[in-house]
Formats: C-alpha cells, sequence, structure tokens
C-alpha cells in the first residue's frame, strides 16, 4: 500500500471505534493534531510505533475506511485566546455551537464541522499602551479592549521572550486578524494579533505562584461558612445522582464573586446545558449589573457527545481560565462532571490495550487528576505589573454506586483544600445544598478569621465552631435516639436536637430556586447565624427552671427563626430584631408558668 | 480499491457474534454487511473493525449454521431504517423490519439508527407539565415534556402497569393532542408484550403507536439495536412530523446484559460488575435522544423501565441510568408487599425537570412548596416507622406518633389509587394538603407564610368564618 503514500499524508490502516491507526507518519508528533480521512474529522496523535501513529479521533468515525488519507497540521491541540471567548457556547474542541448549528444546517451535530472559536469580522476598540521604541518582556500589556463585563488586556504573548516595539496601530476597531503591534527580537520582526494560539495540556506560564488567602465568597452558606473556598483554591464535589452536584455547580458559577466564569459540561445531560444557556442571559451580575453570561464561558460536550472530545474539554476549559487569570483577574472554572472526563480516559486506554489499573482505569490515572487540580492557583502574573491572579478549580466527582472509595473520588481527594461530601440521605430528605456536616472538610477555614472580621465584623469562623461543636453533639445523640427513641432522652439532650435542628433547617438548608435564598451574602450569614445561635443560649436557662422541651418546641418565634433566611437582605436587620424581642417575649410568659 | 457492493466468499473465525475475515481491504467502520450461507440462510452484521488486513463483523442474530464457506456483502452503508408516517400503527422487530404481517412501510427517508447527537444550543429547555393522573408522580416526581425519566424497579412489581397507566392518561394540559407512543420491548416475555398491546388497545392508541418487538427467545445481538431503531423512528415522528412522542422501553436491563455478552466476546477490558467501561456513553448515546429542539414542535418525552438486579440501586444499571435520565421513579417492594398501588417510593424518586415546570401559570402556586413539605414530613415519618421497630409506637414522643401517622394516611391516601383513577393536580395538591393539615404548622417549615394563607384547610376555614 507504500504506493498510496505522499508527503505529510499518511494512510489509514485499521479503524476500531474512535482509534484510528495511520501508516506514512514518519516525523509525526506525538500529541500533533491531524485530519483524518475524506471528511477530515479532527483527531489528535497518542502514540508512535515507527512509521505508524495512533490517532484518536474528536468525532464518530462510522463509515470510514481503511486507505482514506490523514493529513498533519503539525500543530499541538491548542485553544485560540483572545476577545470574543467570554459570552461563547463551544463544545470540547472550542468550536462555537451556533456555528456549527449553522453549518450543519441543523440541530443535530454532524461531522468534520471546522469552526473557529473566535469571531474573526467582529471589530474590537483597541487602546493601545505602549509606543514604537518601547522594551517589552512576555506578558506585558500593549493594550485593551473593553470585553463583556471584563478589559480584555491584550499581552505580548508567552511565546516571545522579550521584545522592542516597533510599530502600533493607533487607537480605533480592529478584528483580532489585523497586527495591532509589530515587535522586533532576535528571531526577527513579529506581528502581534490580538489572539494567539496555545496547546491545551502546557499550563501557561506565570512568575510566582502564592498561597491563597480570600475567600471565595459562593452566596452558598454551607460552603461559605463551614467548608469554605479561597480565590485560587480546589474544591471536589463527590456525591451519587440526584444529590445536587449540579445544581450546587450551577449556584457557583452563577453567584461565585468572581471576574470570569469557565463552565465545562463535560460527559453531563443536554438539558442541563441548556438551562444554563437559558439563564444566564437572564440573570445580572450584582458586581457589574450585566448578564452572567457576559462574564462566562460555558464549554458544552455532552454524554451523547464524542468520548475523546470530553477528554480534551477539561483542558480547553483551564486553558482559557489562565488567560484570564493572567490578565489579574479572579476566575472560577467548574467541571462537570471530573468522573466523566476520567471514563473517558479509561475508555482511550483500553481502546488503546493498555494495561489496566484499579477499575480498569489506566495507572496514570492519579497524574492525570494532578495536571488539572495543579493548574489552579493565586499567581503573580508575568510581565513587569504587580498584579494578582487566581484560578478556583470545583470538580464534581460522580463515584459510581455513590462509593466515595472508587479511584476518581479517593486520588482526586489528594489534590483538593476543600471536599463538599453530598449525602444522599440528606438530598432524599429534601436538605440542599446536601453537602454533610460530618463527611465534608475544608483547609482553608484556618487562614479566613481575619477575612470574616474585616468583611462582616463577625468573628464567624468562632461561630463556626460553635454551631459545629452543636451539630456534632446532635449527631451522636441522634444515634442513641436511633435506639431507644427521642421520648427517652432528657429534657437537656433534646434541646440539642432541636438547637440543631434550627441550624440545619434555618441556616444549612438553602434553596437555590427561591428569589431570596438562592444567594446569602457573607453579612447576612454571619448575622444569622449568630441569631440562631443564640437561641440555644437563651433556651438553656427554661431546661434548668423546668420548662418541659414540649412547650419549647411550641414556640411560635422558632417557626420565624427558620424562616428568616428567607427575608431580603435590606429587611434582614429589623426581622432579626422582631424574632429576638419575640422569643425573649415567649420565654418570659413560659418562665413565669412555671415560677 | 472498494468493496462496496463486493461479495466475498469465505470467513476466517466466527467466535460467538463476531465474524472475523482477513484480505478485505477498505470495509468501512460500521458499514452493515448481508451474510449468506450455502443454503440461502441469512444473516445481517455491522464491521466492529475495519482493518487492511482485519476485519471484524458483528453479526446481528444466532451465528447458528454459519459455515466457513459463507458468502459476505459489504453495503457501502451504516445501519439505517426506513421511516415515515406508514410506521404509525405497525409492528417492527428489533432491526426495524416489519413482522405484523403487512407490507414494508414506503420510506419517506432512510435514518442512520445511531442518530446524530442534538447541539446543546439548539435544544429547548423542557418546562411544560404532563399530567399523568397519577398523585405521586406529578405532586412530586412531575413529568415534563421532553423529559427522560426512567422507572427502576424489580421483577414482579406493577411497572408494566405503572408505564401503561401513564401511557393512557398522560396529557399536556391545554393541549388537545395525545401523545403518539412509540414501544420498544428488549428483551420481554411475550405475556408482558401482550399485556402492552392490550391496554394500546384497549384505550385506543395502537393507531397512534409504533412496536417494535425484541422478545426474550429473539436474539440477544438484537437487543443492542432495538432501543436505537425505536429512537430512530421516535425522532422523526417528534420532529419531522411534530408529534409528541411518548417512548417506553422496557427492560432496559436486558439491554445492558446484551452489551455485557457483546463486550465479552470481544475480549474488551471489563469495568465494575463486568460491564465494559464505555457503557455510561453508550447509555447516554440512547437516552439523551429524548428532548426538545427549537423551532420544531414535537417532542420526545422518554420513559425507559428497567429492573435492579436484586433491588440494588447502586448496581451499574440503575447507577449509570441514574447519572444521564433526569430524574427517576423508584418503585418499591415493601410497598407492593403492603399493597400499595402504585408501589413509588418518592423518598429515592426524583424529577430534575419539576422545578420549571410547574407553579403559577403551570400547576399552582403551592405545589413547589407542599411537593417539599411532603418530601420533608414523609422522610420523618418513615424514620419514626424504623424508631417502632425498635422501642415500640409506646415509646414514641408525641411528635413521633403523628408524623407515623402522616407517613400512614400518605402512602394510603396519596399514593395509593386504582390503576383506571385519574387525578387532576389539583385534586392531588388537595389531598396533600388535606394530609399535611395533621400537622402542627409550626412544623411546616418549607412552605411560606403567603401559602398557608392561601392553602392550608385550618386558615381556609378561618378566613370563610371571619369572612361571614
Amino acid at each position: 500500500m507504500s504506493e498510496l503514500v505522499y508527503e505529510g499524508k499518511g494512510v489509514i490502516v485499521h479503524i476500531k471505534g474512535p482509534v484510528v491507526e495511520a501508516e506514512g507518519m514518519r516525523g509525526a508528533k506525538i500529541r500533533e493534531v491531524v485530519y483524518v480521512g475524506e471528511e477530515k474529522l479532527i483527531g489528535e496523535i497518542v502514540r508512535i510505533e515507527g512509521d505508524k501513529a495512533i490517532i484518536q479521533v474528536y468525532e464518530p468515525t462510522g463509515g470510514v475506511k481503511a486507505g482514506e488519507p490523514v493529513e498533519r497540521t503539525g500543530e499541538p491541540l491548542s485553544a485560540e485566546l483572545g476577545p470574543g471567548l467570554l459570552g461563547q457556547v463551544l463544545d470540547g474542541l472550542g468550536r462555537p455551537l451556533e456555528v456549527i448549528a449553522e453549518k450543519a444546517g441543523g440541530p443535530f451535530i454532524t461531522r468534520g464541522i471546522k469552526a473557529p472559536t473566535l469571531p474573526r469580522d467582529k471589530k474590537w476598540k483597541w487602546t493601545p499602551l505602549v509606543k514604537p521604541g518601547d522594551d517589552v518582556i512576555a506578558g506585558d500589556v500593549l493594550g485593551t479592549v473593553p470585553e463583556g463585563s471584563v478589559t480584555h488586556k491584550i499581552m505580548l504573548p508567552p511565546t516571545i521572550e522579550k521584545a522592542k516595539v516597533i510599530e502600533v496601530l493607533p487607537e480605533g476597531d480592529y478584528t483580532i486578524e489585523e497586527p495591532v503591534v509589530v515587535v522586533e527580537h532576535i528571531g526577527g520582526k513579529e506581528e502581534v494579533k490580538m489572539y494567539h494560539k496555545w496547546p491545551v495540556r502546557t499550563p501557561r506560564p506565570f512568575r510566582e505562584k502564592l498561597a491563597p488567602v480570600e475567600l471565595l465568597v459562593t452566596g452558598q452558606r454551607v460552603i461559605d461558612t463551614f467548608f469554605p473556598i479561597v480565590k485560587g483554591g480546589t474544591s471536589a464535589v463527590p456525591g451519587g445522582f440526584g444529590t445536587g452536584k449540579t445544581v450546587t455547580l450551577h449556584q457557583i458559577s452563577k453567584w461565585a464573586d468572581a471576574d470570569v466564569v469557565v463552565y465545562v459540561g463535560c460527559g453531563e445531560r443536554g438539558n442541563e446545558m441548556t438551562d444554563l444557556l437559558h439563564t444566564f442571559p437572564k440573570l445580572v451580575d450584582p458586581k457589574s449589573g450585566r448578564p452572567l453570561l457576559d462574564r462566562s464561558v460555558l464549554i458544552a460536550n455532552t454524554s451523547n457527545m464524542p468520548v475523546p472530545a470530553r477528554e480534551a474539554s477539561i483542558f480547553m476549559g483551564i486553558t482559557y481560565a489562565e488567560y484570564y487569570r493572567d490578565m489579574g483577574l479572579h476566575v472560577v472554572l467548574t467541571a462537570d462532571s471530573t468522573s466523566r472526563w476520567a471514563e473517558a480516559l479509561r475508555e482511550l486506554s483500553s481502546r488503546l490495550e493498555e494495561i489496566p489499573s484499579e477499575r480498569g482505569y489506566p495507572a496514570y490515572l492519579p497524574d492525570y487528576i494532578a495536571s488539572f487540580y495543579e493548574r489552579a492557583g493565586r499567581i503573580k502574573v508575568q510581565g513587569r505589573r504587580d498584579e494578582l491572579g487566581s484560578v478556583a478549580v470545583i470538580g464534581a466527582v460522580s463515584p459510581s454506586g455513590g462509593d466515595l472509595n472508587e479511584p476518581v473520588t479517593q486520588h482526586t481527594m489528594r489534590y483538593v483544600g476543600a471536599f463538599w461530601a453530598l449525602d444522599k440521605d440528606l438530598a432524599f430528605k429534601r436538605h440542599f445544598p446536601s453537602i454533610n456536616w460530618l463527611r465534608s472538610f475544608s483547609k482553608y477555614t484556618g487562614g479566613l478569621r481575619e477575612w470574616w472580621i474585616k468583611n462582616t465584623g463577625h468573628d464567624m469562623m468562632a461561630y463556626r465552631d460553635k454551631a459545629m461543636a452543636l451539630l456534632q453533639r446532635a449527631s451522636s445523640l441522634e444515634e442513641v435516639a436511633r435506639v431507644v427513641g427521642e421520648a427517652a432522652l432528657s429534657d437537656e439532650n433534646r434541646l440539642v436536637l432541636l438547637s440543631a435542628e434550627l441550624i440545619k433547617e434555618g441556616f444549612l438548608v438553602q434553596n437555590a430556586f427561591h428569589e431570596v435564598d438562592t444567594y446569602c451574602s457573607p453579612k447576612k450569614q454571619a448575622l444569622l447565624l449568630k441569631t440562631l445561635l443564640e437561641f440555644y443560649d437563651r433556651a438553656r436557662p427554661m431546661i434548668d427552671a423546668g420548662v418541659p422541651i414540649s412547650r419549647i418546641s411550641e414556640m411560635k418565634s422558632l417557626g420565624l427563626l427558620r424562616r428568616l433566611k428567607f427575608v431580603p437582605e435590606e429587611d434582614f436587620e429589623n426581622a432579626v430584631k422582631e424574632a429576638i424581642a419575640q422569643l425573649e417575649a415567649e420565654i418570659s410568659s413560659l418562665l413565669a408558668e412555671v415560677r | 480499491m472498494s468493496v462496496y457492493g463486493l461479495t466475498y466468499k469465505g470467513i476466517d473465525q466466527v467466535k460467538g457474534p463476531l465474524v472475523i475475515m482477513r484480505g478485505v481491504p477498505g470495509a468501512a467502520y460500521e458499514e452493515v454487511v448481508r451474510i449468506y450461507s450455502e443454503d440461502g440462510r441469512e444473516w445481517f452484521g455491522q464491521v466492529l473493525e475495519a482493518g487492511r488486513d482485519k476485519v471484524v463483523i458483528q453479526v446481528l442474530g444466532d451465528t447458528e449454521g454459519l459455515d466457513s464457506n459463507a458468502m459476505v456483502k459489504f453495503t457501502g452503508s451504516t445501519l439505517k431504517i426506513p421511516v415515515s408516517d406508514e410506521m404509525l400503527g405497525r409492528v417492527f422487530n428489533g432491526a426495524g423490519e416489519p413482522i405484523d404481517g403487512g407490507p414494508k412501510i414506503r420510506a419517506d427517508d432512510y435514518r442512520d439508527i445511531n442518530g446524530a447527537p442534538i447541539n446543546p444550543a439548539k435544544r429547548d429547555y423542557p418546562d411544560e407539565f404532563i399530567e399523568t393522573g397519577i398523585s405521586a408522580i406529578d405532586g412530586m416526581l412531575s413529568l415534563i415534556r421532553g423529559q427522560k425519566l426512567p422507572i427502576f424497579s424489580e421483577s414482579g412489581l406493577p411497572h408494566n402497569e405503572v408505564a401503561a397507566q401513564v401511557a393512557r392518561q398522560a396529557v399536556v394540559p391545554g393541549k388537545a393532542e395525545r401523545f403518539s407512543i412509540v414501544f420498544a420491548a428488549v428483551g420481554l416475555k411475550y405475556d408482558d408484550v401482550l399485556f402492552f398491546r392490550r391496554q394500546f388497545e384497549e384505550f385506543g392508541a395502537l393507531s397512534r403507536s409504533v412496536l417494535f418487538l425484541n422478545l426474550a427467545n429473539d436474539p440477544v445481538i438484537e437487543r443492542i439495536t432495538t432501543p436505537r431503531v425505536a429512537l430512530t423512528a421516535a425522532e422523526y415522528l417528534a420532529f419531522d412530523l411534530g408529534m409528541d412522542v411518548l417512548v417506553i422501553i422496557t427492560d432496559m436491563t436486558n439491554y445492558c446484559e446484551a452489551l455485557r455478552e457483546l463486550s465479552s466476546a470481544r475480549e474488551e477490558v471489563p469495568s465494575r460488575k463486568g460491564y465494559p467501561g464505555y457503557m455510561y456513553s453508550d447509555l447516554a448515546s440512547i437516552y439523551e435522544r429524548a428532548g426538545r429542539i427549537i423551532g420544531r414542535p414535537g417532542s420526545i418525552t422518554f420513559m425507559p423501565i428497567l429492573t435492579m438486579p436484586g433491588g440494588d440501586l447502586t448496581h451499574p444499571i440503575p447507577d449509570l441510568t441514574g447519572y444521564i435520565t433526569e430524574g427517576q421513579i423508584f418503585l418499591d417492594l415493601d410497598l407492593h408487599n403492603r399493597g400499595i398501588y402504585p408501589p413509588i417510593n418518592v423518598l429515592p424518586s426524583l424529577s430534575r425537570l419539576m422545578k420549571d415546570g410547574i407553579g403559577p401559570g403551570k400547576t399552582r402556586e403551592d405545589h413547589k412548596e407542599v411537593s417539599d413539605q411532603l418530601y420533608a414530613a414523609y422522610s420523618q415519618g418513615t424514620k419514626a416507622r424504623e424508631l417502632v421497630q425498635i422501642v415500640g409506637e409506646a415509646g414514641l414522643s408525641p411528635r413521633e406518633k403523628l408524623y407515623l401517622e402522616f407517613a400512614r394516611r400518605f402512602e394510603r391516601e396519596f399514593v395509593a389509587q386504582g390503576f383506571r383513577e385519574r387525578r387532576s393536580i389539583e385534586e392531588t395538591l388537595d389531598i396533600a394538603w388535606d394530609i399535611l393539615s395533621i400537622l402542627p404548622e409550626a412544623e411546616l417549615t418549607r412552605i411560606s407564610e403567603k401559602t398557608l394563607n392561601k392553602f392550608h384547610p385550618k386558615r381556609r376555614i378561618a378566613a370563610q368564618a371571619e369572612g361571614e
């Protein structure tokens, strides 16, 4: 068959699902992108054996035959970085879904569609910040364009170490294809456009990684107060189906106080993506007053879309996140779900006939998970400016059978700073978010005491510890009650149960679909928790005075306290005062009765 | 060199449902082949691996009688079925061929049975309530037009009855047109198939249904194609002809077992319990075909039925299904044994799309809060019931006794209803209030003051008294 081989092209010799073997590929590089077959399906070289290359193809391969050509591109799988990313909805390879629909001429995704990520015809308002003669180094800002809710900095790409500016286009409207700056370096003259490409599997460079210390406010009480994540931190959300992973991730993507949000829907439901696509343009970012979509990049590679693209989508997403980080912005990347991503890896590994390790996953699974989470962090950006940027990574994990001992969950736990274990029993009770307070953890709480005091005037971490102690006591009492019945417990212990119940209902349970409750500011969180904790302190003397617990649990003010969370921010302080006043009144009348 | 239309004689190896040939360059991946034995028997298969040196073919049907002298014809096309409105009222096998003695259907088009993924940007978000007339479903697990909501069951439970009742009663309020039904039996017993046929006949749905039957004694390998063929027909009816289609596929457990059998014949590395590692993606390629599309009138609402081996919710089949579908309706052996029909246990059940399909203008403004409160209260009630096992009813606190009573009435009055009983959503919610009102108001924490004032039976009576 060698007569069919010609320069730059190979021929297919074997097809098995998404794995294609081609000959005549001498000189091809690992991870190089190739076009496979007559329809030019996008693929990536994953293994080289002599002049044979093993290719994983990102599109369905039905109908492809041995003997069809394979075309090389010489480039690794790359992301296009430049203005025009925000507000986009992309597939796992960075192709805009709207453009795919246009080119496919219908609602179904067909094969072989080529669509660049960034619009080529759109003009951006360019403001130069350098002039001819300036010396610049990688990461220096050459100019800016406004994009969505951020000021997009056009930087000297990391590939040019240092150079001298020789030409700059004046302020005006340009497309991303126009060279806005021309620089000269050792290698000669080079045109710099508003966009460049970056290989997705290579982390983007920065000057220095710093310890993350600032709370990432999500507006979700159980997260911010009990198991917080910080800007540049990492977190995993494991939970069986129906425990509310996706809603938790959606909530964070909506409310997190970040400049840019990258949402990667990786191997999940199509309708969930549609839900986001419907709500993001409608919801308004409280900080900028613009639609949430203007600060977001959405990647949708749903479960029925090709598996190899699912594997690529996470890297595509984190590369976008790093790019905005490099502008000195705070970015949150949410990935739903990293388990589907790991499964894509398992599927490809099995097709490549690699020796499987635990549960069929390849032995390099932990390195793979680490290579993703380790790209999070708070950093000093490249270039000569004193700016900090961060990427926080929050990954959903879908353990099979809800078993947290399975490899993906276990390896993920090793690399994350916060772990929000979702609990099926809580979900069955419709206690959402179903984050189990006994099995979750956050390594960031220690550094946040200062933050809470400075921003809310409350020592929230002290409240947290107190509430946690109460919840833990209640949990062991519940164990006892499960055996002897609640009636057999002392009134003192039953007050603990009642107070813990109040914290659960009044604080931990948060309704994502309630217009007020969906977001709770740190100030409101602090005052709410403080108020609910007061109940126990005030009710405790009643027990000593001999007021029966049944009377205490009937107090009307308990209902008020439970529903305080639904009170809008502006009326909140008054509502707290009223509830406390009523509580005090009821307590004194109960005390008067027993005296 | 192409083998289109070319016929080769001789096969190298037959291994279970797999046929291996050498020296057939140019066979296309997933291409359909026809195999003829010397005595005139015919098989039909698909290329699983296309290589210059080796081609692996998966044969549909039993390979008994296949010999090494068989003739293999490459058709040059992937597996497609003819589609048109003539499918309605007809019965087909798992490969899409008519088996009701009627003529072949006139094809408007030929469609690849694997379909193509719906572009997520072109999906229309499902938010229209379907009234099934079953309280447990309408009240707490609302089915939404375009949703995929499976029934998780066990052998011996009345899942067929529940599915048939949904098919009979389902309407979108305010829409005159009834659902068309695409029914696929995967590895089913004949009497189960008869039950569904009789049901469809009885309520006059046969003329608007399409049946695809792969019975327990039909070739295992055709179980792989049956759901795909059925969904291809459903897609045509929904997105080309604009019909609202309800797809019922039973039993997906048989499908998964066929998948495992095939995977083991291919000597693939198994994942959990011997099922292939790609089962999640494979199931997704089936389940994700449900939905609605922007700018097109029809919809596919999908209700697959699966029996959980050993009633185990963590078994790979229900587990992977639950991760893909938009909730699940869980049938419970214990409820069934206590004589409750439909034996829906609402606690492990869920409808993910419910939140946007209910409420003012769709069902009733108190729907969401009532549903949340029922869940919370019933969960307390089952906790109290567990306690009774240990300490006896006498050991319960008055509050726990109240919840025990709540759980009993909830199961007897709200969940339980007749096979032919159809309750409107108003009736369903009114029954719910009736039961909730035995609890003190301070316990109704999931319901706002406003809703309590408007709907709580005691307050309504009080308000009426004041008015008079």
